[in-house]
């Protein structure tokens, strides 16, 4: 079966293909906004964390032997108290002033971080392999099904989804929305807002890195693989806008798809697609799909 | 204000006596070309409050036009070095259009989101030699009379011209609209209620720094002689970010300083790293050279954190409180 002259199965591959990068456009563009929500501040280091929950996965295995599975778990744990730190000893200083001061802050991360792993690891890539459980694919008749990628879309939107339910329907997602609205009204109702400014932090950079430990089976694990994403995340951020939660899932998803489209029929562009997308809702929908200005 | 004049005459004359002092004038131009690159910049940033995150694309994207101008084309070095700027300048009129729809953080992802359109475009495109970028652009004759090919002659022409757009930036800086760009930067409502169309003037101050900007790069080409990918990749927007940001926001002096703190850092890194470890004894230091980023995002961190008025902007600050 054929479609404008590429086969179905090499569509539906490059399709999953393109859902893979969109799970990891839509966790990263979830936790910038959360982020933003609160802090006020474009975490550009976003990125860079990422990178370290697949270095982190990486190191476990080759110097310590834990397995994927158990960094699935303890690569955002570490990243988050990292993050903790980090608003703690850091960016705590600069919520009083300019937007921009925020992005050169964490920029200056950015590099940072990077030029460590760098000094240490080089740039050319580590390699990490699937997890046994997930290697091979599963034979649908048509086509073949890599057991790992599926599993990498069906747990970012799981993860993607209980952020959501938590943030829209739990008390402490209530608290959290209160706060993003008004910081001072919800700290005279006895809330510890530093604290959950705080958590917020964390939970948002544990994100990345979750994202990370996925990354690092299907991308090449190196200091630098964040980079190009995060721009990338940059510009699902201001398509979506960064107003709904699920806004932000559904963007990244759907750009992702659109870039895997791209590959098939005129993969020249896929690396530029997201960013012509970007202008054509500039012209059209300035506030972004799912924006409301702030 | 007798500080500056002097200041200035001072530079203007280190700079003139440069290649007698035994400075390699490649170097020197190399410097000049990133502190009108910064000095562009903060035309934006500093005076209109505008963190653009892509003025690599105009660098980059205009040593491009000049590059192939002169070398497959055989155009004029002057020719160049204006198609260069033009391009820049008609880049800057699309970034602007598109970055100015939306305010504050959102413009300097914008503008960083299309700048990285162009890096890729630059990267694919069969006109910019792709990994290995344009080289062997000839200088050639300027208006066919100053041979560029001599070391000199080439320095004393990029000095006159990165002072006298200099000149155009401090003039742009002290005329009405500049005035108008600094109350747009103080506080945009109240420009818009006393009748000022802003969107207008930030477009006016984009394509102007762009432009401004572009005429680095293509100097920067002619001086070289080769344009490549890293002038385009988003890393040089961050470069000159830092420039201005340890020079001091919003000071004219403060690019200048800057940028030559920059350039020189990531020359003589190396150098610096071996002196440190012969001093302190740690193995570490040397290994300083490949760690530029490691460094610069130091330096990123501290400026924002404890030095946010730069260099200049505290030595500024001191004189003023002083009498």
């Amino acid at each position: 079966m054929e479609i404008f002259g590429v086969s179905l199965p090499a569509m539906l591959s490059q399709l999953l293909l393109g859902l893979v990068n969109g799970s990891f456009y839509a966790i990263l563009s979830l936790g910038l906004a959360v982020i933003f929500g609160l802090l006020n501040v474009i975490n550009f280091a976003h990125g860079a964390l990422f990178m370290l929950g697949a270095v982190l996965t990486w190191m476990a295995m080759n110097y310590l032997g834990i397995s994927y599975w158990w960094m699935l778990v303890l690569a955002p744990v570490t990243v988050g108290l990292f993050g903790i730190v980090i608003e703690r000893t850091l960016l705590r200083w600069i919520y009083k002033l300019d937007h921009l001061y925020g992005l050169l802050l964490t920029l200056g991360l950015t590099l940072l971080i990077e030029g460590v792993l760098r000094s240490i690891y080089g740039v050319s890539g580590l390699g990490y392999d699937t997890p046994e459980l997930l290697e091979g694919a599963t034979n649908l008749g048509f086509m073949m099904l890599p057991n790992y990628r599926v599993w990498v879309v069906v747990a970012s939107i799981t993860v993607c989804l209980l952020t959501w339910f938590v943030i829209e329907k739990t008390r402490l997602g209530a608290y959290l929305r209160a706060g993003t609205e008004n910081p001072r009204l919800v700290e005279a109702f006895g809330i510890n807002v530093p604290l959950m400014v705080t958590l917020t932090y964390g939970f948002g950079v544990a994100l990345a890195a979750f994202a990370g430990v996925l990354a690092a089976p299907v991308m090449q694990v190196t200091p630098l693989m964040g980079q190009n994403l995060i721009i990338v995340v940059f510009a699902v951020v201001v398509i979506g806008g960064m107003g709904s939660i699920l806004g932000s899932i559904l963007t990244g998803l759907g750009l992702g798809i659109v870039e895997g489209f791209t590959k098939v029929f005129y993969p020249e562009a896929s690396s530029t697609v997201v960013f012509v997308i970007m202008v054509i809702v500039l012209l059209t929908r300035p506030a972004g799909l799912f924006g409301k200005e702030k | 204000m007798n500080y500056k004049k002097i200041g200035y005459g001072l530079l203007l004359l280190a700079l003139l006596a440069a290649p007698f002092a035994g400075a390699y004038p490649v170097f020197v131009m190399k410097l000049m070309c990133f502190a009108l690159f910064a000095s562009a910049f903060n035309l934006l940033l500093g005076y209109t409050g505008l963190l653009s995150f892509g003025h690599a694309a105009f660098l980059g994207g205009a040593a491009y036009v000049a590059g192939h101008a002169i070398k497959v084309w055989q155009l004029t070095p002057e020719v160049g070095l204006l198609l260069g700027t033009l391009g820049a300048a008609a880049l800057g009129w699309v970034f602007g259009v598109l970055a100015i729809r939306r305010q504050g953080i959102y413009f300097a992802m914008i503008t960083l989101a299309l700048a990285q359109m162009v890096f890729f475009i630059c990267l694919q495109a069969p006109l910019t030699g792709g990994e290995d970028g344009l080289q062997g652009v000839p200088r050639g004759k300027l208006f066919g009379l100053l041979d560029l090919r001599d070391d000199l002659t080439m320095y004393y022409v990029t000095l006159a011209i990165v002072v006298a757009a200099f000149l155009l930036i401090v003039r742009i800086i002290h005329s009405p609209f500049g005035q108008v760009l600094k109350a747009i930067k103080e506080n945009e409502p109240r420009s818009i209620s006393l009748g000022y169309d802003t969107n207008r003037f930030k477009l006016l101050a984009f394509v102007l720094s762009a432009a401004l900007a572009g005429l680095a790069g293509s100097l920067k080409t002619l001086v070289l002689g080769f344009a490549t990918l890293s002038d385009v990749h988003w890393t040089a927007s961050g470069q000159v970010i830092l420039m201005t940001l340890v020079g001091g926001l919003g000071t004219l002096s403060g690019p200048l300083l800057g940028s030559a703190l920059v350039v020189l850092l990531e020359n003589k890194i190396g150098e610096m790293g071996a002196w440190l470890a012969r001093l302190s004894g740690i193995e570490w230091f040397s290994s300083l050279g490949e760690s530029v980023t490691l460094v610069t995002g130091l330096i990123f961190v501290l400026c924002v954190l404890a030095f946010r008025r730069g260099i200049m902007g505290e030595i500024i600050a001191r004189l003023e409180r002083k009498p």
